[in-house]
């Protein structure tokens, strides 16, 4: 993070919870795909959620910002609990940093209209000192040549760089990654996970969900390991990866890491 | 043709045809553009009332509609859109109750239009909206409509297009536009009426053909790369 950028008002000091979900449960009809979810995520720690597909990680990462309702439990972001709808709910939303597998970069704004559209019209920041922080960040996460171009004229890494500055612009207490790297190709993975460990190396408070295990080792304080919309496992990295407890990770494991 | 154009108000009933459409079009569009909003809002109340109007309007003749302005708003109602001492009290209420039901009934198309365009965004750019702490106000004005007016473009002109001929359904309550001087000249020159026909015809497709030739050119201009 650029150390001009003004720290995120946060009452959590660093170790304390600042994303706590408790008793969380979601169906989708009649699948059940969040039962009884309990995690705890502390300032300035990088979570990693691994599992196979359809346990729910992504519903998991989307329901912490709202943009999947859920049933019962309850989900608080900073000792506020998440509000509804409406006026309230945007203002939290514009606290929690969300980067999506398809990046979603606004594709009729140029980049650089990308990075200040939430600064300005959220933060009411004034267009010259907006766009002069989302130079900044664009330089931090290489882009910033490509400012002034539209995001169909950018390869997939560089589009995710700059949905990466789009949300720190925001000054986040928290980044969510729904498969950040799902959809690039393989040359362009490593360039997104480099902006993902810096952003953890500096403190960044974030929950990652992804199938990217050198990252989840190299980066992640914790492993969580969800199946079946359940959260099976939560370790440090090493232990998880070393010493697997439950059967499906085991299984999991065995997959992936055999190749 | 000379004694067409000398023995009637050709010109003026062109430009009121032209007045009719621009007027029209720019009510419609505000008016289509708001009830689009109501029906892709959060808010089930509003939808439903966007929904609604949509099937009643859209589901009514025009003539029926353009009638009842003059016969139910008017007559019945009182709704004078003009000022009763004038002179020309009569021609101008008679246009601008026209334009209220062009307007009424070419916004259930815009808003349709509209929300076809919207149905090309892809779900993920309302969610990024949303993401960064966008209001849905905010979202709507910033991200969606934008996009979806760009994918609109078609369809608004093939609205546009249409909305340019159905102004002659205005005869029906005596404005003077250009399918009146075909009522006129049936009563006064049996005669000439081909060459009426003609002439009015084609002030039609000079109007129009524009109007296609223009929507396709913006559309691609416009167009959203993704």
């Amino acid at each position: 993070m650029t150390q001009a950028a003004p720290a995120p008002e946060t009452q959590a000091s660093p170790g304390e919870p600042l994303v706590v979900l408790t008793d969380v449960n979601k169906h989708f009809g009649d699948l059940h795909v969040l039962r009884d979810i309990n995690l705890s995520v502390a300032k300035g720690e990088v979570v990693v959620v691994l599992g196979p597909s359809g346990s729910g990680k992504s519903t998991l990462c989307r329901t912490i910002n709202r943009l999947e309702t859920f049933e019962s439990g309850s989900i608080t972001i900073d000792g506020q609990p998440l509000p509804e709808e409406g006026a309230e709910l945007a203002r939290l939303r514009s606290d929690v940093g969300m980067v999506f597998q398809s990046f979603n970069l606004f594709a009729h704004k140029t980049i650089l209209q990308n990075v200040t559209l939430g600064p300005t019209k959220v933060r009411k920041m004034n267009k010259a000192d907006a766009e002069s922080r989302a130079m900044e960040l664009l330089k931090r996460v290489g882009v910033e040549q490509q400012a002034q171009k539209y995001p169909a004229q950018l390869s997939g890494g560089q589009q995710q760089r700059v949905a990466i500055a789009r949300s720190l612009a925001m000054n986040p207490k928290v980044m969510l990654f729904d498969e950040p790297t799902s959809a690039l190709d393989p040359e362009m993975i490593n360039e997104v996970l480099d902006v993902m460990a810096g952003l953890a190396k500096d403190g960044m408070t974030m929950i990652v969900v992804t199938h990217e295990m050198g990252f989840a080792r190299r980066a992640a304080d914790r492993v969580v390991f969800m199946a079946d919309g359940q959260i099976l496992e939560q370790k440090k990295p090493e232990d998880f990866f070393t010493n697997p407890e439950s059967e499906r990770a085991k299984d999991f494991l065995s997959k992936i890491l055999t190749h | 043709m000379s004694s067409l154009f000398s023995d009637y108000d050709i010109w003026s009933a062109l430009w009121t045809t032209i007045k009719l459409t621009v007027f029209s079009a720019i009510g419609s569009l505000v008016l289509g553009t708001i009830v689009a909003i109501f029906r892709l809002s959060p808010v089930g109340i509003l939808r439903f009332f966007g929904t609604s109007y949509v099937n009643i309007f859209r589901n009514t003749p025009l003539t029926l509609i353009i009638l009842s302005c003059s016969f139910v708003l008017y007559i019945q109602l009182g709704v004078a859109l003009a000022d009763s001492n004038a002179q020309d009290f009569a021609a101008v209420n008679a246009f601008r109750l026209a334009i209220v039901g062009l307007t009424v009934y070419h916004a259930t198309y815009v808003c349709e239009a509209i929300r076809s365009g919207v149905n090309t965004i892809p779900l993920g750019q309302a969610e990024a909206a949303r993401s960064i702490g966008l209001t849905f106000g905010q979202s709507m004005r910033e991200v969606v409509l934008p996009q979806a007016f760009r994918g609109a473009v078609v369809p608004l002109g093939n609205t546009l297009i249409a909305l340019t001929k159905n102004t002659t359904v205005a005869v029906t309550i005596g404005v003077a536009e250009l399918s009146a001087v075909l009522k006129t000249v049936t009563e006064r020159d049996p005669g000439s009426l081909n060459l009426a026909f003609l002439v009015v015809g084609v002030f039609f497709v000079i109007l129009t053909l524009p109007m296609g030739l223009a929507v396709g050119w913006i559309g691609q201009r416009v167009a959203v790369k993704r």
